[in-house]
């Protein structure tokens, strides 16, 4: 089975989000970007998958600041071949990334297509079912397990998450879209020694996008413009306290202690 | 194309969810600012729902074989059929679990924009302006849809339930159904195991989030929840990695719960985890990142360890307890 596992780095929750001075974009200066951490759950559950069902698995990536270290650690964890897009890098949205991708994959073998449920930067919809709907593949969201049927079936059985923890166990004829919510174990550590062995003596094969041209033409809807953005009011309603003694005064005045 | 909004109504297990209401709500108030009307479109649903759904000038009901449980490409098939016999301005998607199925898929092969984890929407001139929730809720951003068609996923809690539930017949029609494609099959619906508590009854959760740390330091929350007479609850990351059980988890795809004291240790406040606690009559956070969105919702704030809180609070309950 070919797997092929899309992956994009996101800006890092943890650290302080500023926007720029136009008040539409993120200020890029001191903006740290991360691996999607829902796109690291959907390479762990394409290595499970590989190393129970057998396989090829493939990770795809736009080029973009420190990407190669990314596909390096999944090298590192196991996967068998990373590629990254290069001459791609304005594409806007989830709408451009998809079209990228789409015309990426119409010339790579794959069965099941595997990517984060959604990311931190979502303005245009979730990157899985736009590629979905330009391959014209069935897609399903907030998947957290995957089985492969028999050799032959040529269909995976899935787990998608509705609230309160009920869910629908769906059957996906392939080649199919997922998009991962949670692996079935928590994503799996490379060793730093073990990717910088990895970065001597594997490749990353390069391959050019076609950017945004093909991303208009198919997908239509992209590129829709930003107003504003704006942080909301931090402690709009909390009242901050300086310590303990005054958190036990309110847990008190509530009469919980 | 009319100046219509299409609400997608969402139902599991033969009943409307909340959110359908919440979508109604704020789609009566956009029709009304762009002169048209709030239409609903039910697929696989049954009379019963239509009658709930009286606040709706329309429905439009989808029926077939095999569309009465949720399976993305039938339900994404059929609703493509709907858009395309309704031609609305703007189509309200719920931004859960089924709606992240069909938002994307419908916006992209109607070829419309999109705009995902909407908290509002509203008329600008001519224009639809949608503000999402994004990065991890740390920033809103408003958007300009355009003049022309376009889809919107809307966040559950954007919305008021009430505004959107009224009983009456409305009219309704019919779009036959798309040949199924059978491409996803729907199989079974599986409930969660029960669990050892029911973090919906109690008044007081210590909820604790990836802040924690480790598995092993669970204990001091624990701790803490026993001198609170209460219970520890957790984010989604915990219960993923193994250190709670689903049963302890708040949020969209976890427990909705409103205890008098929601105590949350760590807990960054992504929308997802919002959206199970919001209505809690206390809400006190603890974070060591001041910019983190819980304290958007909390009523209470402290930018501290939370260990420091964890041990003097204990420490200080056992005492007043002597
Ligand atoms: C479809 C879908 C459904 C989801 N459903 C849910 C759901 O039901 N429930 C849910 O919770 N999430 C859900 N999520 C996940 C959600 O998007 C977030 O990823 C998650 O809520 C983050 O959990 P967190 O706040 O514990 O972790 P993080 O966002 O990583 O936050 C950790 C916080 O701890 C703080 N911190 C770190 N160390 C300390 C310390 N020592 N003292 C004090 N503070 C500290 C940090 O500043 C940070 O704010 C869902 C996501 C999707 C896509």
């Amino acid at each position: 089975m070919k797997i092929v596992v899309l992956m994009k780095r996101v800006p890092d929750l943890v650290e302080d989000l500023e926007v720029d001075g136009s008040g539409k974009a993120l200020a890029t200066e001191h903006l740290k970007l991360t691996v999607n951490e829902f796109d690291d759950h959907a390479l762990e559950e394409g290595l499970l998958l590989k190393e129970t069902s057998g396989g090829e698995l493939t990770v795809v990536a736009l080029d973009a600041a420190d990407v190669d270290k990314m596909l390096f650690t999944a090298l590192a964890k196991g996967a068998d071949r990373v590629l990254k897009i290069t001459g791609a890098a304005n594409v806007e949205g989830n709408t451009g990334l998809a079209a990228v991708f789409e015309e990426v994959l119409s010339a790579q073998e794959h069965d099941l297509i595997l990517t984060g449920v959604q990311a931190a930067d979502d303005r245009d919809g979730q990157l899985g079912p736009i590629v979905a709907a330009l391959l014209d593949v069935p897609c399903v969201e907030v998947v957290t397990q995957v089985e492969v049927g028999e050799p032959g079936e040529g269909m995976v059985t899935v787990h998608k998450e509705y609230s309160g923890g009920v869910v629908a166990e769906l059957e996906i004829s392939l080649p199919a879209v997922l998009g991962i919510q949670a692996a079935r174990q928590s994503p799996r550590y490379a060793p730093v020694s073990k990717v910088r062995q990895i970065q001597q003596s594997a490749t990353i094969e390069t391959l050019a996008g076609a950017g945004e041209s093909s991303g208009a033409a198919a997908g239509g809807g992209s590129g829709f413009s930003v107003v504003e953005m704006t942080a909301p009011e931090t402690g709009a309603g909390a009242q901050m306290l300086a310590g303990v003694d005054e958190l036990m005064a309110v847990l008190e005045a509530k009469g919980v202690v | 194309m009319a100046n219509d909004v299409l609400v997608v109504a969402e139902h599991l297990k033969g009943e409307l969810g909340e959110i359908t209401f919440e979508l109604l709500g704020i789609g009566k108030t956009l029709a009304a600012a762009l002169g048209g009307q709030c239409v609903v479109a039910l697929i696989g649903g049954n009379d019963g729902m239509v009658t709930a759904l009286g606040a709706a000038e329309r429905v439009v009901r989808v029926d077939g074989e095999g569309l009465s449980d949720f399976d993305p490409d039938s339900h994404g098939d059929a609703l493509l059929a709907v858009y395309e016999a309704v031609d609305p301005r703007v189509v309200l998607v719920g931004y859960t679990s089924m709606g992240m199925d069909l938002a994307s898929n419908l916006a992209t092969r109607a070829g419309v924009p999109h705009a995902a984890s909407c908290i509002a929407l509203v008329e600008a001139g001519e224009n639809i302006h949608a503000t999402a929730q994004l990065y991890g809720g740390k920033l809103n951003v408003t958007s300009d849809l355009g003049g022309g068609r376009c889809v919107a996923s809307v966040l559950a809690g954007s919305g008021a339930v009430e505004a959107g539930k009224a009983e009456g017949a409305p009219a309704t029609e019919s779009v036959a159904a798309p040949a199924g494609r059978g491409r996803v099959r729907f199989k079974r619906l599986i409930e969660p195991e029960a669990g050892d508590v029911d973090i919906t009854a109690k008044e007081v959760l210590v909820a604790i989030g990836r802040g924690i740390g480790s598995k092993d330091d669970i204990e001091v929350a624990e701790e803490l929840a026993e001198e609170l007479d209460g219970a520890v609850a957790g984010s989604r990351p915990l219960i993923d990695s193994g250190w709670l059980p689903k049963t302890r988890q708040v949020g969209k795809s976890g427990l909705k719960v409103s205890p008098k004291l929601y105590l949350a240790l760590g807990v960054s406040g992504a929308p997802e985890h919002i959206e199970g606690m919001k209505s809690s009559a206390t809400i006190v956070a603890v974070n060591t990142d001041k910019q983190a969105p819980i304290f958007n919702y909390a009523h209470y704030g402290l930018v501290e360890d939370l260990f420091d809180v964890c041990e003097e609070l204990t420490e200080a309950i056992q005492e007043k307890k002597g």
